[in-house]
């Protein structure tokens, strides 16, 4: 019962942030994949540079278990590239779509009908799926410091520095 | 600042997780869409629901997750009422300049879209939330390669439906 509270109150907040930050609008996500508007690429680079850094030092402490996506190769890269395809069509992701219904854009109830009976549908062809595409090659759930076999902290500080950088540039071209 | 805020919520949100529940759950949005569909598919063909592998394997039921896009909804809601920013919009204005202004035709491409979109999410194991920030944040490899193909499929594709024209 707890768990459902916690989960409406962190929601609540994640909406909140996301709406304030304009991250639920059409125009923001299409505008980062027209390389026009790069608002919801800055904030999730600053969550992920903010984020990367607790994570990491609380996984240190032993206080969380790192939970890693699997790198089914089939999987990530097909689905990859098929996501990208249905978010510029319609304009959301999953999350964003729902916050996005939140703040009046009821265009947005479409998409959230979509991505149910996308569900069922995946749910539906899942275990022919699961003896071809998600067959190929599977890495496991593994993570960039396993694989280059540094400390996760070389790792964060690369991309901290990666980051401001393209941060720099898009300032520059005022994206 | 809201996504250095966003960040450190889903710092706290791991920890809390642990805590309360004893495992760690990370922000995400998309197994949601999977447990909705089942709750909704099982009023109409419950054994079909009991006996798929994947519905079985996610577990239909409201959950901690499920709680959380809920709570986007409300939370998203309660930010655009305190400045104003909630507004009923039909169609975005980037659609209306290619497609024109025709509500069928936003809502079949959101509809469909979504589907898209779903399917692939599934597949990858995450959306952007998932795999993107949840993912990333761990410096997982799954994460990284995801959030590569959503944005390198998303420019060519957006490229490709709404134009290369660039305005302000």
């Amino acid at each position: 019962m707890s768990s459902l509270v916690l989960g409406l109150a962190t929601g609540f907040v994640f909406g909140f942030l996301l709406q304030k930050g304009r991250v639920l609008r059409f125009e923001k996500q299409v505008g980062a994949m027209l390389l026009r508007d790069m608002t919801i690429l800055k904030f999730m680079m600053s969550a992920i540079l903010v984020g990367m850094v607790g994570i990491g030092l609380l996984s240190d402490l032993g206080v969380i278990q790192l939970s890693h996506k699997p790198m089914n190769v089939g999987g990530v890269v097909i689905g990859g590239l098929l996501f990208g395809a249905g978010w510029a069509v319609m304009g959301y992701c999953p999350g964003t779509a729902v916050g996005a219904v939140g703040e009046g854009r009821w265009h947005a109830l479409f998409a959230v009908l979509g991505m149910m009976v996308g569900a069922a549908l995946f749910a539906a062809v899942f275990p022919w799926l699961r003896n071809t595409v998600l067959a190929w090659k599977d890495y496991g759930k593994i993570g960039l410091p396993e694989l280059l076999g540094v400390s996760h902290w070389v790792i964060i500080s690369i991309f901290w520095a990666g980051t401001i950088g393209l941060f720099v540039w898009f300032e520059k071209r005022k994206l | 600042m809201a996504g250095a805020l966003a960040g450190l919520l889903a710092v706290a949100s791991a920890w809390a997780t642990t805590a309360v529940m004893g495992q760690t759950n990370y922000l995400g949005a998309s197994t949601t869409f999977v447990r909705a569909a089942g709750l909704l598919e099982r009023t109409v063909a419950p054994e079909r629901v009991a006996d798929n592998e994947y519905f079985s394997k996610e577990k239909v039921r409201v959950d901690w997750q499920f709680m959380l896009v809920i709570g986007i909804f409300f939370g998203a809601l309660a930010a655009s009422l305190t400045d104003k920013s909630f507004k009923l919009e039909t169609v975005p204005p980037t659609w209306r300049e290619r497609f024109g202004a025709s509500v069928g035709k936003r809502a079949l491409g959101a509809f469909v879209g979504g589907i898209v979109a779903m399917i692939a999410a599934r597949l990858a194991d995450g959306c952007p939330s998932g795999n993107g920030l949840s993912g990333l944040m761990q410096l997982s490899v799954g994460g990284l390669v995801a959030l590569m193909c959503f944005f390198g499929a998303g420019v060519v594709v957006a490229r490709l439906v709404y134009g290369a024209r660039s305005h302000e």
